[in-house]
């Protein structure tokens, strides 16, 4: 794949109160990129995605989507799934894949009823299927696991097709043989949408298994007399295909030892 | 087992709560009987019967002069002014809880205006309603709203501020308006905040009805109290009381069923009172 960048950033600085966060940020990722995001705790990684999201506005320098500068607040363009409070609490698993449909299809009302319901319903009744929730579809989050909200989560961020998917700690609270689960759902469908996806994980192995580039994040300037006075930047940003394994192998031992060493 | 370990079964629950109220009425019987005992006509704490009887005649016997069943007469005279002064609060803490919750311009524009107008005693505005509206039912309700709304208002707009802003988040990233926002993600949301509200409200909502009742009305139950209060007429004012917090405590109740069965997700996990 050799596509001019999906998502382009230069120069961007993030600061909170003066504090540098975030600092030199230069990145550029092709369309189809599964990038995931590693560095210790504090040091940003959530600030970056939010940053992708126009949830937040870069200090300094740009970042733009498809060559044009991000938009100003969070679009349908870009999916998220936070690690909590991604789905609708008041809303049963359907009606929260029906919601998209609904805001697109009444502007005012914001719901569908009678026919115009049923045939949305029959439209979502796949994609329950699709994430194994067909038994919960008239649960509430709240009646979920873990794993099934998080499924729940991921298929409601795809409903409206984005460019760029951002995933900060989507399976952090999940137990091992679930996170397996959802590491097949999600390459499964990042295969049929050839999606860019930004995934921050704590998890450096999944990192590397689910990754085609993995970034780490870390402070590289450090003022022993003042320790806010430099932000974290890109040190590491490896290409994680398949002939560059022995690489990887180096480079997460090297991790390992140093990198989160604090 | 620890004491915070220990549960109560249901049956003796049920039983541990009846008990204060079974000590209390204990009590008050024999204080009565002995006060009755040394002086028979004593109006100050009378007998069950006493009470029972000329509740019967408020509730029962046609009043002399206008032919009337008082109690239901003032009950229901209290009930409207209740329901329009907090169906007032309702719908003006909805609107403006929610305009002041979710746009940063409403806050800006609402939000010191509401803090001051609720630091103003409610008590004090009284006599201003009785002036502008009349001593009729306007300024009852007009008292009951100023004193439960702005509470409610600013309860209501940080219940909307309190939303995790994710789910915000979320559904724009979902295509929604602001429109489509504030219904169908922050309303929802602020709903059972709405009802525990009013919830609280109703105990404000109680004073100032009882207070404008006493200071001018015809009817009701504050104007009952404060009428028969002139004969020292106990056997009527401890009933009433009584009935009062009767009222109170199923509308109360009320209230909580409403929030179970309407918001079913909002209560699938925790207790609540
Ligand atoms: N709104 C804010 N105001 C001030 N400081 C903030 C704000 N948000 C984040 N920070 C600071 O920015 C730094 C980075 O926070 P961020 O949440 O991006 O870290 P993170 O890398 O995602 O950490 P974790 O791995 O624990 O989730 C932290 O030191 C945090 O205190
Ligand atoms: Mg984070």
């Amino acid at each position: 794949m050799t596509n001019k960048p999906v998502i382009r950033v230069r120069q961007v600085v993030k600061e909170y109160d003066g504090v540098p966060v975030l600092e030199r940020l230069n990145l550029d990722v092709s369309a189809g990129t599964l990038c995931t995001i590693v560095g210790a705790s504090g040091c940003g990684k959530s600030t970056f995605l939010r940053m992708l999201l126009s949830q937040e506005v870069p200090t300094r320098g740009i970042i733009e989507l498809d060559g044009s500068p991000l938009p100003k607040e969070p679009t349908p363009d870009r999916g998220i799934v936070f690690q909590r409070y991604s789905v609708f609490p008041h809303l049963t698993v359907e009606d929260n894949l029906l919601l998209a449909r609904e805001f697109a299809g009444a502007p005012f009302a914001g719901r569908f009823f009678g026919s115009a319901r049923r045939k949305a319903r029959d439209a979502v009744s796949q994609i329950i299927g699709d994430i194994g929730l067909d038994a919960a579809r008239r649960k509430y989050p709240a009646q979920l696991s873990g794993g099934m909200q998080q499924r729940l989560a991921i298929a409601q961020a795809l409903l409206k097709e984005p460019k760029v998917l951002l995933l900060d700690e989507p399976f952090g609270a999940l137990d091992p043989g679930i996170r397996a689960d959802m590491h097949v759902l999600l390459l499964d469908l990042w295969k049929k949408t050839n999606m860019t996806i930004f995934m921050v994980t704590h998890d450096i192995n999944e990192a590397f298994k689910l990754g085609t580039r993995m970034l780490v994040f870390d402070k590289i300037r450090h003022d022993p007399q003042a320790p806010g006075a430099y932000g974290a930047t890109i040190t590491y940003d490896l290409k994680l295909d398949s002939k560059n394994r022995q690489d990887a192998q180096e480079a997460k031992s090297l991790i390992a030892s140093g990198v989160f060493g604090a | 087992m620890r004491l915070i370990n220990r549960k109560p079964s249901r049956r003796t629950a049920v039983f541990l709560g009846v008990l204060p109220f079974i000590f209390v009425a204990i009590l008050y019987m024999v204080a009565s009987d002995i006060r009755l005992s040394q002086n028979p006509s004593d109006r100050l704490l009378p007998s069950m019967s006493t009470m029972l009887e000329s509740m019967r005649q408020m509730a029962a016997v046609p009043d002399k002069r206008n032919g009337e069943l008082l109690l239901w007469k003032d009950t229901l005279a209290s009930l409207y002014r209740l329901a329009m002064g907090l169906g007032l609060s309702t719908v003006l803490a909805l609107v403006i809880g929610l305009v002041m919750g979710i746009l940063p311009y409403g806050r800006a524009a609402l939000a010191p205006f509401t803090s001051a107008f609720s630091l103003i005693p409610p008590i004090t505005v009284l006599p201003i309603l009785f002036i502008l509206l009349g001593l009729g039912e306007a300024a009852k309700v007009g008292l009951i709203v100023v004193g439960t709304a702005p509470v409610m208002i600013r309860t209501l707009a940080q219940a909307s501020l309190d939303i995790p802003r994710e789910l915000v988040i979320k559904a724009e990233t979902l295509g929604a308006s602001s429109w489509q926002i504030a219904t169908r993600v922050i309303m929802p949301n602020v709903l059972p905040v709405l009802i525990s509200a009013l919830r609280i409200g109703l105990i404000p909502a109680w004073i100032f009805l009882v207070s404008a009742e006493a200071i001018a009305s015809t009817e009701g139950l504050g104007y009952r109290i404060f009428l028969v209060r002139r004969y020292m007429a106990m056997d009527i004012i401890l009933p009433y009381v009584a009935w009062i917090t009767l009222l109170a405590f199923i509308m109360d109740r009320l209230l909580l069923s409403l929030s179970k069965l309407a918001f079913r997700w909002k209560h699938i996990e925790g207790d609540s009172l």
